[in-house]
């Protein structure tokens, strides 16, 4: 593909899998890089949900790549195409790498609306169709520095039957070709990154068919789709990732949509997967909650089992969580329901509790607040609560991600999934 | 100089810029400052410390010693934190808009987390880490207007609390008590509120009971050396009650006067004209606040009556609907005439939401995410500091008259459109508009 910059270097891949690298060449002039494994800045409409600029920026490392979506951007085609500069500059954004994808992660679409030559995306106003014609249109007038290829990823809401399956992996082909076909033709699209999507639904036969039929194009990365929390457990989604992985080239990076769970990130991460949505640290504070899992890896192992003050505080806390998931476990696969890796900030107990939320984070939120105040304003549903929530979800959740790499560079892997997983219940559960 | 004056009583020293400003009501300048910096100086309460500067006739002495503990400069309009937060606002942001003061609600407080709670977070600066000043209602208003299960007796109010129901009575004392757990820098008295459009035997009762919960409320008062308490003027509509009760309160030793029962529906004819009956009888050296008030117009023809601190929920809560204020009025930015328009909501608004971000894109974000509000928040409140700041640049340079006509001629289209109220107010200070 003409002007392709996307470079990945891998300075690592552990037991076979696992990788540790970087992305470069990145943005259209490619200054950017981000570091795999790594997730992208999730967004409503180019704004990290509840956070203006100045919220935004009191986090210090935040992702080099930010993601938006067609399902907030296609009803404002029409403003766009009068802006002409493009979203990043309608939107105030400056200094950061756009990634358009298709669907909302953390809005699941209505299905039953796929036809063979478009595919809708739900707005505001409703729904809206779009072709191959008017997706390429509106990649135009994003310009975006990647895009994810039009995909017919319907199948893995209601165990779909294998025609069905079969015919979403045919149907996101072409649209890959006639995409291909429009963006080679497209001087606004010069420079700009394609990534194709790889479907099959929980087939594994139409796994590798769509993998290595995508890997024959002309693509800069992989979208693994259809494998969501909540479509499939982690066992079968290991599975289907191995599958697809082997077809796939080493040196193009793979994106996992939908799963953001920390304990699913290990496990995907561990069968080969780079990059991830952030749509976790968001779906967290939405439920009121504050994410609180352990990912300090820097401590002395032989500690780490007999806890000071802080650690012995989160092992307690992901007890009781751990108690609610078993209660809950029939709504398991539901992604608004609360997870053991996080404590939810309404409880009473919170209420004359004036610890930060973490301690020893280092975010805007635990620097300058207390769990009895975020209790107070999620009480009282005070905006505030969500936009403190986010800013510490954000940070903790990037935090994991950093510790994580350095897990990978370290060969300390093993004592991270512990910390993380915990040696309780959690682990036990996952084991089943 | 005023502030040696009042150095002598320590509980009310009055700074420069606000002497300037009552010396400047009939509008003759009285040039006293030295520097700019000194001008700005307003009221400041918890002085104690000042007497160790009293004999000193040096005014830079006097700003190094009040800095530190962060002084508000006057005439101020302060943004309302009903429930301890700011609307989606962190503290910073407030911090870096140049936010001096701003309120919370004693009966929200009060009810949920409660003064208990509150004070074992160091006070609602503890609770909700805000370092610069903060100022607590009575709770008396609110428990007229949101709690229709309320009574007043000479006691206190009683109302059903609509949390868990238990019968509750606000006294003069309890609302202190709550106050003096919040620790928040300027208090306001109990009083007993009266809708202003209610007229007859109601009223006088109310202003009396005011007076005599105001002893209650002094006496009642454990902190004094740290919390100001207000008085509230009290009296409807009435200019012999407003006179009785400005006779009556002005005797007692309070660091501040509130102007209450207004803003509360009234002709504007008849609220102007409480609001300087007020200020005419208030003492120079001490600040005046009139509750509830927050229109641009009305900030400033009320700071040229001789006001000197506003507060009003209207900028942020009219931010959350999209409408944001500009110098010309009020921009909807959810009307679809801005979807395409590409410009700030107001280009020579120094605010962060008007650096970065178009009307169009904020129009387009109020349909995905709540982060749209903030930005207009943000640029209501900045507008509203602004502007006050702006005021007080002027009167410092003594030229307040013309910013009122430059202000007023860029608000409204045509003179003819002006509010005769305005006008008239305007004109009993001698600032006639063009």
């Amino acid at each position: 593909m003409a002007g392709s910059r996307m470079q990945l270097e891998l300075s690592r891949v552990v037991q076979g899998r696992s990788r540790l690298g970087v992305l470069k060449g990145l943005g259209r002039t490619g200054q950017h890089s981000l570091e795999i494994p790594g997730c992208l800045l999730y967004t409503h409409f180019g704004t990290v949900p509840h956070l203006t600029q100045d919220t935004l920026h009191t986090l210090i490392s935040l992702p080099s790549v930010t993601q938006i979506t067609l399902s907030h951007i296609a009803e404002h085609q029409e403003v766009l195409e009068e802006f002409k500069d493009g979203f990043r500059k309608f939107a105030g954004l400056h200094d950061t790498v756009l990634y358009c994808s298709l669907h909302d992660p953390a809005t699941p679409s209505p299905t039953g609306y796929t036809t063979t030559k478009t595919v809708s995306v739900w707005g505001s106003g409703g729904r809206i169709e779009l072709t191959v014609a008017k997706f390429m249109a509106l990649q135009k007038t994003v310009q975006p520095d990647w895009y994810q290829s039009m995909y017919d990823g319907e199948t893995w809401q209601n165990s779909a039957s294998r025609k069905r399956v079969r015919k979403s992996v045919d149907r996101t082909l072409a649209h890959l070709d006639e995409c291909l076909l429009v963006h080679q033709k497209s001087k606004e699209l010069e420079g700009v990154e394609v990534f194709g999507v790889v479907e099959g639904g929980d087939i594994l036969e139409e796994r590798v068919r769509s993998a290595r039929e995508t890997a024959k194009r002309p693509v800069a990365g992989f979208c693994l789709d259809g494998l969501q929390t909540g479509s499939m457990d982690q066992t079968l989604r290991t599975q289907l990732i191995t599958a697809m992985i082997k077809e796939l080239p080493e040196d193009k990076p793979r994106l996992l949509h939908g799963v953001g769970r920390p304990d699913e990130v290990l496990a995907c991460v561990e069968a080969g997967v780079d990059l991830f949505e952030s749509i976790f640290p968001f779906l967290a504070t939405e439920r009121g909650c504050a994410l609180s899992f352990g990912f300090d890896i820097s401590t002395d192992p032989e500690r780490a089992g007999r806890a000071p003050p802080a650690v012995l505080e989160l092992n307690e806390e992901k007890e009781t969580a751990g108690e609610s998931q078993q209660n809950g476990d029939l709504n398991r696969h539901d992604q608004t329901q609360m997870t053991p890796f996080e404590m939810n900030l309404k409880e009473k107990r919170y209420q004359d509790d004036f610890r930060p939320l973490v301690e020893g984070c280092g975010c805007y939120c635990c620097k300058n607040h207390q769990r009895a105040y975020l209790h107070h304003l999620l009480v009282t549903n005070e905006l505030l609560a969500g936009v403190l929530l986010m800013i510490h979800n954000t940070a903790h959740y990037h935090g994991f991600f950093g510790a994580l790499r350095e897990a990978l560079a370290t060969d300390k892997l093993d004592v991270l999934k512990k910390r993380v997983l915990g040696d309780g219940g959690l682990q036990t559960e996952r084991k089943e | 100089m005023c502030l040696l004056q009042s150095a002598d009583q320590p509980a009310y020293v009055c700074g420069l810029g606000y002497t300037l400003i009552v010396s400047q009501r009939r509008w003759n300048p009285v040039k006293q400052a030295t520097t700019e910096q000194t001008c700005y100086v307003s009221f400041y309460f918890r002085v104690i410390s000042l007497i160790a500067v009293a004999g000193d006739n040096n005014k830079t002495s006097l700003m190094t010693m009040i800095e530190p503990v962060c002084t508000v400069s006057t005439p101020v309009f302060m943004p309302v934190g009903t429930q301890g937060t700011l609307k989606g606002i962190t503290v910073d942001q407030l911090e870096d808009l140049g936010c001096q003061i701003c309120l919370g609600n004693t009966y929200h407080l009060g009810m949920r987390p409660g003064p208990d709670l509150i004070e074992k977070a160091n006070g609602l600066h503890g609770f909700m880490n805000w370092k610069r000043n903060l100022l607590t209602d009575s709770g008396g208003f609110q428990m007229v207007s949101l709690v229709e299960l309320s009574e007043v007796t000479e006691e206190g109010v009683k109302f059903r609390s609509p949390y868990d129901c238990k019968e509750i009575l606000l006294s003069p004392e309890k609302s202190i008590s709550i106050q003096n757990s919040l620790g928040s820098d300027i208090m306001m008295q109990l009083d007993d509120v009266v809708s202003s459009t209610v007229t007859g035997p109601r009223v006088e009762e109310a202003m009396h009971r005011s007076v005599r919960w105001l002893d209650r409320c002094i006496a009642a008062n454990k902190n004094r050396d740290k919390q100001n308490l207000f008085a509230i003027i009290q009296g409807g509509l009435n200019a012999e009650l407003r006179k009785a009760c400005l006779d009556e309160m002005t005797k007692r030793d309070v660091p501040g006067f509130a102007i209450g029962g207004l803003s509360g529906g009234e002709e504007k004819d008849d609220f102007w004209r409480m609001v300087t009956l007020s200020t005419d009888h208030l003492p120079r050296e001490k600040p005046r606040y009139l509750m509830g008030v927050g229109y641009a117009v009305d900030l400033v023809v009320c700071v040229a009556l001789g006001c000197d601190m506003f507060d009003c929920v209207f900028p942020t809560r009219t931010a959350r609907f999209g409408s944001a204020l500009v110098p010309w009025g009020t921009l909807q930015v959810k009307h679809k005439q801005y979807a395409k328009d590409f410009k700030p909501i107001d280009p020579d608004c120094q605010c962060p939401t008007c650096k970065k971000h178009s009307r169009a894109y904020l129009h387009a974000l109020f349909k995905s995410d709540t982060a749209a509000m903030h930005h207009i928040t943000i640029h209501n409140i900045a507008y509203q500091l602004t502007l006050m700041r702006s005021v007080r640049e002027s009167i410092v340079e003594g030229r307040f008259p013309q910013f009122i006509r430059t202000f007023m001629k860029r608000l409204f289209p045509s003179g003819d459109q002006y509010p005769s109220w305005a006008v008239d107010a305007l004109a009993s200070v001698n600032v006639t508009l063009d």
